[in-house]
């Protein structure tokens, strides 16, 4: 029923203002209810707003050298440094506070994160658009293209993309984007071929209209539902995979500590006890990830037109 | 049929070509291999000479066809840091990874189909829920941090269990297995947990799944109705259908196991192809990372074929929309 509406409104730019606010309005009340996808979706946003606005809730820049003290390494939570602070979750062995240590790795992880999403979303959902709407060769290369990326575990190709890139946030994202394209375009490819059989691509072609205004504004739109959820999931997953490969060293650099690399420097310490310099910001990294997959989780059994009765 | 098969394996050779030629391009073009292989205090006369005898004065092309040749005949380079045919390096180690991997599939199906079965029985129970929560845990956790935690608990602060490495050794099959010493398999438990703990969430949710239709099927109604005992019926009738999925899915994860075990082996410093790879790149021994990524691509393409053509053989279905096309 909200498709309808939504296939109308994008058909009719003119009405859409009205009409589109009441599928909005039952989307929200279908999310909210799922209290586990609102909490989730609170304990995200105070992530993102943390992450945001690291520099001005931390107590110290760890990136800045000079407030570091060799003298403050490996002090366990809650005791009091020699700058006057509390560290609530101790520190690192160069003296920084793990508190901040985790904020400003949020940055670098939830920026990764999102970022490479975002990329691999446009890239993906165009590439996915076009093999549905352009059908013959273009559709089977593109989609050889898909079977082949997602017959390799996503690990095993950014290992690959990054053993010949080097190190780097620009090349993890680079790999992240490669990875997870195809994902996007499996999931428009499937949506679009359903929807460009119905009567309002059908009258956009008798307009006349320009073949990518009828791929960007009337057939993307109506894909919408399952690429939101699609780029929810695969946020999380690309958070993920970046501590994974910044734990194992191939990831960020050091002078940029994502979560993941910053679980990695506490390694050493776990052997002898020290274990807070691993265990909170994996735990911070596990909140995260759980976050955004019960609103994912949510999103998906919303949007789905076959769960809804 | 057999044009169809043909036609899959010709396509599996293509990707294998396409494959040496992403590698090669990857990793001998984009980086300046005559920085790499040769030593900075070498003067400009051995510079040339080094040059000229690893061949790397020819055009691409033919560099490519040179290592393709060498390739074929099994000559994937010499490892800069062992001294040793990278292939070889890659080979040993491949036990302990192996070892690994078929531990974790072990362990998921172990302790995966039990609580699978009892949360697809009783959907309602409270611990069904906790079991379901669980399983999402388990693929929200990542799965290094999970490592981490694993032996800080059970190595560090309980001290069950070592640490890290892998135990002694015992020779099977001319090849080094420690699965066969007692302490062996004290080293083996928690790598294999922990890589095992994705794919017990996995086979849970499918089995649970399976439970679930297959329970309100007429043969299991005829079944009960026939006045067999509810043992008999679950663990005969609806188990021997749910195990058929679970299993394929879990042998078609194989591959990713055995991929995803980089990172285990990294935590556990366990000395299998995954730590290989990692020190490799780390060092750029870049004979070892060809070695292993062309390894592990004929891996996946012959796991991807042999699925293909079996689905093939099972389902008439596949072949004929392949002819369709």
């Amino acid at each position: 029923m909200s498709d309808l509406a939504l296939d109308r409104a994008a058909a009719v730019p003119s009405v859409a203002q009205e009409r589109v606010e009441t599928p909005f309005r039952r989307f929200v009340a279908e999310f909210a209810e799922s209290k586990l996808a609102l909490l989730g979706l609170g304990v995200f946003v105070v992530i993102a707003l943390t992450a945001i606005f690291a520099p001005w809730l931390a107590p110290q820049n760890p990136y800045d050298l000079g407030q570091l003290d060799i003298m403050d390494g490996r002090m366990e939570p809650g005791t009091v440094g020699g700058a006057g602070f509390t560290f609530w979750l101790g520190t690192d062995d160069q003296g920084r506070d793990m508190l901040s240590g985790i904020m400003y790795g949020l940055r670098i992880s939830l920026s990764v994160g999102a970022g490479s999403a975002l990329i691999a979303c446009f890239i993906g959902a165009s590439l996915g658009l076009l093999a549905a709407y352009a059908g013959g060769r273009t559709d089977s290369l593109i989609m050889r293209l898909v079977d082949l990326q997602l017959s390799f575990p996503a690990i095993l190709a950014a290992l690959m993309i990054l053993a010949f890139l080097g190190k780097g946030i620009l090349n993890v994202v680079i790999a992240l984007v490669l990875v997870e394209w195809a994902y996007y375009a499996r999931t428009v490819r499937g949506t679009a071929l359903v929807e460009r059989r119905r009567e309002y691509i059908e009258a956009a072609h008798c307009l006349a209209l320009p073949t990518r205004r009828i791929l960007f504004r009337h057939l993307l739109p109506n894909c919408m539902p399952p690429l939101i959820v699609v780029a929810t999931m695969q946020v999380a997953r690309a958070i993920a995979l970046e501590a994974t490969l910044s734990f194992l060293g191939l990831g960020v650099p050091i002078t940029e500590p994502s979560l993941g690399l910053l679980i990695a420097n506490g390694y050493e310490y776990m052997l002898s006890g020290k274990y807070w310099i691993s265990f909170y910001p994996g735990i911070a990294l596990l909140i995260t990830i759980v976050s955004i997959n019960l609103v994912g989780d949510q999103l998906r059994d919303v949007l789905n037109p076959r769960l809804r009765k | 049929m057999s044009v169809y098969m043909l036609r899959r394996l010709l396509q599996a050779v293509a990707v294998v070509f396409a494959m040496s030629l992403i590698v090669f391009v990857g990793v001998y073009a984009i980086g300046d291999p005559v920085e790499i292989l040769i030593s900075p205090d070498a003067d400009q006369i051995e510079r040339e000479r080094a040059i000229a005898a690893l061949g790397l004065d020819l055009p691409l092309w033919e560099q490519y066809f040179v290592f393709l040749s060498k390739a074929l005949q099994g000559d994937l380079g010499r490892s800069f840091v062992f001294n040793e045919p990278a292939l070889r390096l890659i080979l040993q180690r491949m036990p302990a990874t192996l070892e690994l991997a078929f531990g974790a599939t072990i362990m998921a199906l172990v302790i995966g189909l039990p609580l699978g079965l009892y949360a697809g029985l009783r959907p309602d129970s409270p611990v069904s829920r906790t079991i379901m929560a669980g399983s999402i845990l388990g693929f929200s956790l990542p799965t290094f941090w999970v490592g981490l935690m694993l032996i800080m608990v059970f190595a560090v602060q309980l001290g069950w269990l070592p640490s890290t490495g892998r135990g002694p050794t015992r020779e099977f099959l001319g090849m080094q297995w420690s699965f066969l010493t007692w302490d062996g398999l004290r080293h083996l438990l928690l790598p294999a947990i922990n890589l095992s703990l994705f794919k017990i969430s996995l086979v849970i949710r499918l089995t649970r799944a399976g439970v679930r239709e297959t329970i309100l099927m007429d043969f299991v109604k005829f079944a009960r109705a026939k006045g067999l005992s509810p043992n008999r019926v679950i663990f005969v009738h609806v188990f021997k259908n749910i195990l058929i999925p679970v299993v394929t899915v879990v042998g078609l994860e194989l591959g990713s196991t055995i991929a995803f075990s980089v990172v285990t082996e990294s935590v556990f410093a366990w000395p299998g192809m995954g730590k290989l790879i990692i020190d490799s790149i780390n060092v750029l021994d870049r004979p070892v990372i060809v070695a292993y990524l062309m390894i592990i691509v004929m891996m996946f393409i012959i796991i991807n074929l042999v699925v293909d053509l079996t689905y093939s053989v099972l389902d008439p279905r596949v072949r004929l929309e392949a002819k369709g096309t």
